[in-house]
């Protein structure tokens, strides 16, 4: 038994080891404006998406542990995987949050709607770390509600060892050299978004033709696409099953890493640039807590470790300057200006082009779909045959047994 | 003998079916590398994350927590709601019967969204005592069902014999009928404690801020990418159950090996 008690304490012992904080504790940072709220038990609930902040993992900084060890503020932190799971979150009205971190149309929406609270840009005096263009946006004209996080764009990530000639356009993802060798955005908005591109349109589109023709473009392409996915996009261009894919920019990265013989395009065409913006919702109870949390994450230690966990690029300039010279002049998270140039944000769509955009999309994944059209009336037959032999056997079973007695 | 051979054949078969997909998990748990395809080396570095990512760990602790206490809650109330119901009227029991089995075919889906409403109607903050709430409302019905038939395989003369012999009822109910229908008052516990565990859909409409559950964390990362901690924690949990399982299970063989001893002895 005493030798048992022994292991497990050598075991504990060991875990609490383990589990010690990496990183320095002192980053310097202005002692007065984060002491403010010590010592007066206040708790923020931060939501935001999956593996979406440093943890502390691989001796990177634990964020959330630094910021309640600065300011005695305890971080309740929860994670989701869609802006629209976000959205019906806070609209159902149970929510309890203080500060989240949606995307660009979701923002645009939610100021729409009036759910999120202007921000006092005093309490957020690092904001000045931005870079000046990110904090003048479309879904958040006044700049008045949000605090860029992240940005990144869409492009195309090809296999090298697949893909001879040079890749610069979504023309590519049509090419019928590579039947089966592409793989497709599973969801509307994307997938829409570069056809749209494609053919020099908005992806903003409202307009009914415009989109039907990009439906047309899409059904073309089906021939040649090998699956509609999105995450399985990782193992499937890792493994060399697949040799083109429209993706993130900062995935891309992470999936180069994994296999080097991955390589990644921005289309000349333009193509969607995303933002990830820390906002400030209605339920809000902790206002001043919250915009420290902001101001916290736009401090240039925490913003470069938070964006080196995250792979995505990074608006602030101070966090920007401390990055390896290697990211910093990596195309695939800093690409040229000239190719930003045709890059367009998505804004909030109206009501009816979703509902077109859906309906579209739902006749481009059921064209000529052999598998549905003989599947039903076989599985129908089957079904009428294998009764009507049951109906016969039960019937024969009982004559015999009425002629048995 | 062929036969014998063909049969080990598919239950081999089917073994794998089952478990191949735990088998890769588990493999993958001790790739060095993030991805879930390709191997690169063999490590234990998702163990040493898993236990300073302090996300997973703190929604496995919610998780655990709630299945804890919202399974024995629901067995406490579902063992005393079965005895109550066996104890009615024929027609009484059959209608009570149906309106417990509604909770189990009713879509989860439909239990979420409904107890989200009404949490919020009575101006209930979700948090914990929703979430064991809601547990409870799908983990009772399971306690019920697993206990019913135990009360009605059980001797109703023995408690009768029992207030005979001098057992005040309350005596008689702890002394004769709780051992009799221990079994099923177990199996509902462990019941209630797995579908606890791994309920998504509801505890994704009752959940908030300060009270994650594990699956919902996992949810949230197929954004970005699952992380293969989550692999490693599989992996743990898979384990932890196995031995758990043999453990019960050969102390099960021991005793009904002593048990026998003991009648052979008697005889």
């Amino acid at each position: 038994m005493k030798r048992i008690i022994a292991l497990l304490v050598a075991l504990v012992a060991c875990f609490s080891l383990l589990c010690l904080p990496a990183s320095a504790n002192e980053l310097g940072l202005d002692e007065s404006y984060y002491s403010r709220f010590k010592d007066q038990d206040i708790s923020i609930n931060v939501y935001n998406w999956g593996e979406y902040i440093s943890d502390g993992s691989d001796d990177t900084m634990d964020v959330n542990a630094e910021f309640e060890e600065l300011t005695g503020i305890t971080v309740n932190y929860s994670t989701f995987a869609t802006n629209e799971e976000l959205y019906d979150k806070l609209k159902s009205g149970g929510a309890d949050y203080d500060i989240i971190i949606p995307s660009d149309y979701m923002i645009s929406r939610m100021i729409q709607e009036g759910m999120l609270l202007p921000l006092d840009f005093e309490n957020i005096p690092a904001v000045e770390n931005i870079f000046p263009q990110y904090l003048d946006t479309n879904y958040d004209p006044e700049g008045a509600y949000s605090v860029p996080y992240t940005w990144g764009t869409v492009g195309i990530i090809y296999n090298t060892a697949m893909v001879d000639e040079v890749v610069d356009s979504w023309q590519i993802l049509w090419d019928d050299k590579y039947t089966n060798n592409v793989l497709m955005f599973s969801n509307p908005r994307d997938a829409f978004g570069i056809t749209l591109k494609k053919l020099g349109y908005s992806l903003n589109s409202t307009d009914e033709l415009e989109l039907r023709v990009a439906a047309e473009e899409l059904k073309m392409q089906k021939p040649i696409v090998q699956a509609y996915v999105m995450d399985e996009i990782f193992d499937k261009m890792q493994g060399g099953e697949a040799a083109l894919a429209p993706y993130y920019a900062g995935d891309a990265l992470t999936m180069i890493d994994a296999n080097p013989d991955l390589a990644f395009a921005t289309p000349k065409e333009g193509t969607n640039i995303f933002y990830d913006a820390m906002c400030i919702p209605y339920s809000c109870q902790q206002k001043e807590a919250a915009e420290m949390y902001i101001n916290f994450m736009c401090e240039a230690e925490v913003a470069a470790a938070n964006i080196e966990y995250i792979g995505y690029s990074t608006p602030n300039q101070a966090a920007f300057e401390l990055l390896d010279e290697e990211i910093r002049t990596n195309p695939i998270s800093y690409p040229d200006d000239e190719l930003l140039v045709n890059t367009e944000e998505y804004v909030a769509l109206p009501g009816e082009t979703n509902l077109l955009m859906d309906s579209l999309w739902t006749e481009i994944l059921t064209t000529d779909d052999q598998f549905l059209t003989w599947l039903m009336p076989v599985m129908l037959i089957a079904g009428c045959v294998a009764s009507v032999v049951k109906i016969v056997a039960r019937k024969r079973r009982r004559a015999r047994e009425m002629a048995d007695y | 003998m062929k036969k014998s051979w063909l049969s080990r054949c598919y239950v081999g078969l089917v073994m794998f079916f089952l478990y191949a997909p735990i088998l890769v998990l588990i493999v993958y748990s001790f790739n060095e590398n993030k991805s879930r395809g390709v191997w690169t080396g063999f490590s234990f570095k998702w163990y040493q994350e898993l236990f300073h990512n302090e996300i997973i760990l703190q929604s496995l602790s919610n998780t655990l927590f709630i299945a804890v206490v919202s399974s024995l809650l629901a067995t406490l109330l579902g063992t005393a709601a079965a005895i109550g119901i066996f104890s009615m009227g024929r027609k009484a029991r059959s209608l009570v019967m149906n309106v417990t089995y509604f909770p189990i075919i009713n879509p989860e889906i439909v239990t979420g969204v409904s107890l989200m409403l009404l949490f919020a109607m009575c101006g209930i903050d979700l948090g914990y005592l929703t979430l064991i709430i809601a547990h409870m409302t799908f983990c009772t019905p399971y306690v019920i069902l697993n206990v019913m038939p135990k009360l009605r395989q059980m001797d109703q003369h023995t408690y009768e014999a029992a207030l005979d012999l001098g057992c005040s009822p309350l005596q008689a109910f702890s002394k004769v009928i709780i051992p009799e229908i221990m079994p099923g008052i177990l199996s509902g516990l462990m019941m209630s404690f797995t579908y606890s565990l791994d309920d998504f859909i509801i505890s994704y409409f009752v959940s908030s801020s300060t009270s994650q559950t594990l699956p919902i964390t996992i949810y949230s990362m197929t954004r970005r990418k699952v992380s293969p901690e989550i692999n490693a924690l599989s992996a743990i949990i898979f384990v932890v159950v196995l031995v758990i399982l043999i453990i019960v299970n050969v102390y099960g063989a021991r005793q009904e090996k002593q048990q026998q001893k003991r009648y052979a002895s008697y005889l």
